[in-house]
């Protein structure tokens, strides 16, 4: 399953700080959007409030409109715990659980949701979860072994693994190959290519030859000044964002002149 | 030069700890030499310590069963649930509830507790009393080996408490919100990512807990009214090995002054098998303590 996310007049506060201005964008089902722009700039904040993981800082609140194939994921009566389970997640830096063997932590999502799986359900939906991470031919020896015992790319791969696991509609990416080799990033890029087939899936890079190579359309993110709120430049076709900006700041970015 | 300095730390803890179960050993030996029918009960040295090292670890049995859920809830709340002020308030109350002497509890004990109780026990004895342990009929001034649990469970209750509270306070942030990003609720994520990660802590704030009840003697003295050993929990009887040396020993002399150092040789080996136990029930699961 795969889900367009609709956000309209979205602003996102610490406390009293805003940190995100009136941001409107649609990202599109089936595709890859990337996130780019300097640090500071709201792009990661922005994408937590879009699986509402943002609620865990605390004094952080939003104001707008999340709309996941039409349904708002800020209306009153939803569960933030819902909209995780359809909207995944995978962070910065690797984090497998490190009690729990390789298969345990892919099936962590699952055993939330349905406690009772028969074995051979569960054996299938590791080997397919895996295998949907590139990851099943390096480790379906040793399941049961820890899973903060593989590589830096290899967990990274594992939590794709967890995330899709609980066959979510979205899967958001912060920065997920920022703490990995060129070539565990080039398996991570290999697997975002084909994880579009079946999701919409949204990156946030700080690599902008990382987004020119996976992304459908480009989202370009920018602050003023700091204390200033970050907000969205512009948002088109990757090829466009990278060979013929609208922006002047946009073109500054991509071309590595600031100012 | 640091290095030279912890080994010295390290060698003086080795040596004092070494000394100490050499004076044990030595001064308990007449003990175990002496004509079984000069000690106390007049057979053996081995019918006068048993009932005693069950009495103890029934009390420290007891008070640990109440106080392990109850000071791990209590941590959980102020590191995961209550609001930044409250959780910072509670926090310093509980330090200073680790910090109130023995002695206060054992008179709180004996003179509050132990009355208030006498109702419940006598309810316990006429309804429950075909268990064993709740046998009547009743002790009629509450001063009862169960009151004695109760009264170390509220003492070793702050210790696990604010232990525990420190090492959930640690769990990772990194993990925590991987469990909340695959839609855990938060007890979820508190059982799949902050309970796992702090399972030696536990065990180890309990163990700590466990040496304070084990080696408590104040209170129970003052709580417990002592007798043989029984099964019942609700009448007066049982005696643990830390009180009974306490009583005993300013009035003790001779045989019978080995005969208490003895005891405490045997209290010192209950504590180092526990210690050794959680110390392998900690070790049995470290290739998945994250530590790799």
């Amino acid at each position: 399953m795969s889900k367009r996310i609709d956000v309209s007049d979205l602003n996102v506060y610490y406390g009293d700080f805003r940190a995100v201005e009136d941001v409107n964008i649609t990202l599109d089902a089936k595709s890859v959007t990337a996130f780019i722009g300097p640090s500071g700039c709201g792009k990661s904040t922005f994408l937590r409030t879009l699986n509402r993981m943002h609620e865990v800082i605390p004094g952080a609140r939003v104001e707008g409109k999340v709309l996941l194939d039409g349904d708002n994921l800020y209306a009153d009566g939803v569960d933030p715990v819902t909209v995780r389970s359809q909207i995944g997640m995978v962070f910065q830096r690797p984090n497998p659980f490190p009690t729990m063997s390789i298969r345990d932590n892919v099936l962590a999502g699952v055993k939330l949701n349905s406690r009772r799986m028969p074995r051979s359900d569960a054996d299938d939906l590791v080997e397919k979860s895996l295998r949907g991470a590139n990851l099943w031919n390096e480790v379906k020896d040793r399941l049961e072994k820890p899973g903060s015992g593989l590589s830096g790319g290899q967990q990274q791969r594992l939590c794709i693994a967890r995330a899709i696991a609980v066959s979510p509609d979205v899967i958001l990416m912060d920065e997920p190959c920022s703490a990995l080799d060129p070539i565990s990033t080039l398996a991570i890029e290999d697997l975002i290519n084909e994880l579009k087939d079946e999701y919409t899936v949204v990156i946030v890079t700080h690599n902008m030859q990382q987004a020119a190579r996976v992304s459908d359309k480009t989202a370009f993110f920018n602050i003023a000044g700091t204390g200033k709120p970050g907000k969205l430049i512009e948002f088109a076709e990757t090829a466009t964002i990278f060979n013929n900006p609208a922006e002047k700041s946009t073109e500054d970015y991509v071309s590595g002149r600031f100012g | 030069m640091f290095s030279g300095a912890a080994l010295g730390a390290g060698a003086l803890i080795v040596a004092v700890l070494f000394a100490v179960a050499l004076f044990l050993v030595v001064q308990a030996l007449p003990t175990f030499s002496a004509n079984p029918a000069e000690i106390t009960g007049g057979e053996g040295f081995f019918s006068y310590i048993f009932p005693i090292v069950i009495g103890t670890l029934i009390a420290a049995t007891i008070a640990l069963l109440i106080a392990t859920p109850i000071g791990v809830a209590v941590a959980l709340f102020i590191s995961h649930y209550a609001p930044r002020r409250l959780a910072r308030g509670l926090g310093y109350v509980v330090d200073l509830l680790a910090a109130i002497p023995s002695v206060v509890y054992g008179a709180w004990g004996a003179s509050f507790l132990a009355s208030s109780l006498k109702a419940p026990y006598a309810w316990l004895a006429e309804h429950l009393g075909w268990i064993p342990i709740f046998a009547g009929p009743a002790s009629g001034t509450g001063k009862t080996i169960l009151t004695a649990g109760i009264v170390l469970a509220v003492m070793v209750l702050p210790i696990i408490a604010s232990l525990t509270r420190e090492i959930f306070l640690q769990a990772p942030m990194l993990h925590q919100e991987a469990a909340l990003a695959l839609g855990a609720t938060r007890w979820e994520m508190i059982r799949m990512a902050v309970l796992p990660f702090a399972r030696g802590g536990i065990i180890s704030a309990v163990m700590l807990g466990l040496g304070r009840a084990l080696g408590e003697t104040m209170a129970v003295a003052l709580v417990l009214s002592s007798g043989p050993l029984i099964a019942s929990l609700i009448r007066s009887g049982n005696q643990t090995i830390a009180a009974e040396i306490a009583l005993d020993f300013p009035e003790a002399f001779g045989l019978r002054m080995h005969e208490l150092i003895a005891a405490g040789l045997v209290l010192f080996l209950i504590t180092l098998a526990v210690n050794m136990v959680a110390r392998w029930v900690i070790n049995r699961h470290k290739e998945f303590s994250g530590a790799n």
